[in-house]
């Protein structure tokens, strides 16, 4: 709201000379208190909606309102009041004091009021709007100046290539929102052919998410090169955040160390979405408990480890894929990602299906919600000949067991739980389950010495009319299994023999076929059972 | 893993000695296994039955301990019979021929009542 009163003087002796004539001389100079003090009129005012609605210029003295501002134009001096109004919007007053020559204002001045304010109104609103779109616009080049200082942040934190594994095929993708979102994932070469990654999401956007991206990026690639354990890493990287981490701000991260040698993938979370194995079974969640970094010090976070076999994708990804909307406002969601997983193919085809589904979820003309990174390691199907020279099947499981006492009902358990579906009958599944146990326990035994850190690898495969297990130790050779005596019971009874020695007897007697191979480094034996029908005289096992 | 911890007891029934076992059958149940022997021959059966009713896995190492126990009966000339298995580990007795010198029944009155066709020859 203007207040034009010293103006408006000038306007009028200029008037009252004469329009065209020249400016006299002697031009009255201001006097010192001229200025009017501007009065702020509160929204609520009475004396707005009397303005707007008056028709010309309001004495002011005459004027009886229940108004604040009222009472301070009249304290304040002010005789007339001229509303300036445009298109219907009050958008000023003029307020006029007294006439020098303390005469009352005539007609004609209210008149050349009236035709002043009806002149300046527009003149004024146009100035406003141009003021307020100048504005406007520089708080949208701010912006936009933050936004490409956020993007600029964040892309030069990205690894510039990926890994070349061999054995493995690794791919990833990354696309930010419009308003940078605070997604970031990293590839970290470590000692010994390891390989570290990440991948992880900063609350908040903009500028300050991109900040808290590369400091955390940053302290995570240091730690990662001196401590190796996913744990410890990311317990060191949160003590490192929390001092300095913005209020309401944190990081949810993953981070995993492949050994691209094993399969072996070691892994801890700091609350980030969990990631999917795509196993020739279908689709496992990682979990691994932790906080967000940057919250509390103090913080541990569980470590997990889990083996990707041959044929294996392992998915990391940010929520930008599972919260999206369609237009019905309904999310993308994790089961879906998790049945994709299951579904498609592992590697890049797996990103870009995947890409293809969310785009088809949320509409052609959506605006992406939030950042969108994805990270999948694959290894490659194993195509090798089996350790007998003969072809390898559709491998559908592989895992280790640690050589301990006992643990052989574990590869008993997994091996059951894998070949159960291909149709194999109760009673050969049993007989199939006791030669596992029995060759894991000759291998955490004779071949690893029931040493912990030595584990035994078990091979499940599928071939044409049969299932064939390996279960392989880091021993040497040892007696083939065709060669094994058959133990003496009664000599066992007579006290001649030792009651034990029943191991390779029953892994012969409980599958069709028993091999044993060495490869130098590896002692294998390999399991075949034929998926035959059930004898219809046979008796069906309930119970292991 | 669904280990079960081995244990045994023993119970008297018309003068045979009942040993339950309880729990998988492996290197870990030798000790439980020993001392329920040493329990059952104390009184002196007729006969000592094995319920494997409420067995879980049985692995060589238990098939040994069995041995162990079928030697021990037949030094001392105690008979011993088996009732409670299921068909996959009735087979393996069969193909260890464990069930050549131990009989295999189909539940304890059958066991018991056995026993006493063996007791009286």
């Amino acid at each position: 709201m203007a207040a034009l009163s010293s103006t408006f003087r000038r306007l009028r002796r200029r008037t009252a000379s004469g329009a065209g004539l020249p400016m006299p001389e002697d031009r009255a100079q201001p006097v010192p208190g001229d200025e009017a003090t501007p009065v702020d009129i509160a929204p609520n005012d009475p004396l707005l909606a009397y303005l707007q609605s008056a028709s010309g210029a309001v004495d002011v003295e005459a004027l009886e309102l229940d108004s604040p501002a009222l009472a301070e134009l009249k304290a304040a001096g002010v005789k007339l009041a001229v509303p300036l109004v445009s298109q219907g919007e009050l958008i000023g007053v003029l307020n006029l004091g007294p006439r020098r020559s303390e005469q009352e204002y005539s007609s004609d001045d209210r008149k050349l009021l009236d035709n002043l304010a009806a002149q300046a109104a527009p003149a004024l609103r146009v100035g406003q709007l141009v003021r307020q779109q100048e504005a406007e616009a520089r708080t949208r080049q701010r912006f936009e100046q933050e936004l490409e200082v956020a993007r600029l942040i964040q892309q030069n934190f990205l690894p510039k290539q990926l890994p070349e594994l061999s054995g493995w095929q690794v791919a990833a993708c990354y696309q930010p929102a419009r308003e940078v979102g605070g997604d970031f994932y990293d590839v970290i070469p470590l000692a010994d052919g390891q390989v570290g990654f990440v991948i992880g999401d900063v609350t908040d956007k903009g500028v300050p998410a991109a900040l808290v991206m590369a400091a955390t990026r940053s302290v995570l690639r240091a730690s990662a090169q001196r401590l190796i354990e996913p744990g410890a890493v990311l317990e060191r990287v949160n003590e490192h955040l929390c001092p300095d981490m913005p209020a309401k701000m944190f990081v949810t991260c993953l981070y995993g160390v492949l050994d691209p040698a094993t399969g072996h993938f070691r892994f801890a979370n700091a609350g980030h979405d969990l990631p999917y194995v795509k196993t020739a079974l279908g689709s496992v969640e990682l979990r691994a408990r932790g906080m967000p970094l940057g919250l509390m010090t103090g913080m541990t976070y569980e470590e997990r480890e889990t083996l990707l076999a041959p044929g294996d994708s392992l998915l990391l990804h940010s929520d930008g894929i599972v919260e999206a909307h369609d237009p019905q406002g309904q999310m993308f969601g994790f089961p879906r990602l998790k049945e994709a997983v299951a579904q498609y193919p592992g590697g890049g085809e797996l990103i870009e299906l995947v890409l293809a589904d969310l785009h088809a979820h949320t509409g052609p003309d959506a605006e992406q919600e939030d950042d969108i990174t994805m990270v999948v390691l694959q290894r490659e199907p194993a195509h090798s000949a089996s350790p007998n020279g003969k072809v390898a099947g559709k491998l559908l499981v592989e895992f280790e067991v640690p050589s301990v006492q006992g643990n052989e009902r574990m590869a008993l358990e997994r091996v059951a739980a894998t070949v159960e579906p291909l149709g194999l009958a109760p009673a050969r599944l049993r007989r199939l389950e006791t030669a596992v146990a029995e060759a894991t326990m000759n291998a955490m035994e004779h071949g690893n010495a029931y040493r912990a850190d030595r584990p035994v690898r078990v091979r499940v495969y599928a071939e044409t009319g049969l299932v064939r297990v390996e279960v392989a130790d880091l021993g040497g050779a040892r007696p083939d299994a065709d060669q094994a005596e058959v133990p003496d019971l009664e000599a066992k009874l007579a006290g001649l023999q030792r009651p034990r020695g029943w191991g390779l007897f029953l892994i012969k007697n409980m599958v069709d076929e028993a091999r044993e191979t060495g490869d130098g480094e590896r002692h294998t034996v390999e399991l075949v059972m034929h998926l035959e029908p059930e004898p219809t005289q046979g008796a069906d096992d309930d119970d292991t | 893993m669904t280990t079960r911890e081995a244990l045994a007891h023993v119970r008297l029934r018309d003068g045979v000695a009942v040993i339950e076992l309880i729990g998988d059958l492996n290197a870990a149940a030798e000790s439980a296994l020993d001392e329920a022997w040493t329990a059952a021959t104390a009184v002196r059966p007729d006969a000592v039955v094995l319920s494997f009713e409420n067995s879980g896995y049985i692995n060589s190492t238990g098939i040994a301990l069995v041995v162990g126990l079928l030697a021990s009966a037949r030094a001392h000339r105690i008979p011993i019979r088996a009732y409670g298995l299921t068909d996959h580990y009735r087979e393996i007795f069969e193909i260890t021929r464990l069930a050549d010198f131990m009989a295999i029944d189909i539940d304890e009155d059958s066991a018991v009542h056995g026993a006493g066709g063996d007791r009286n020859g």
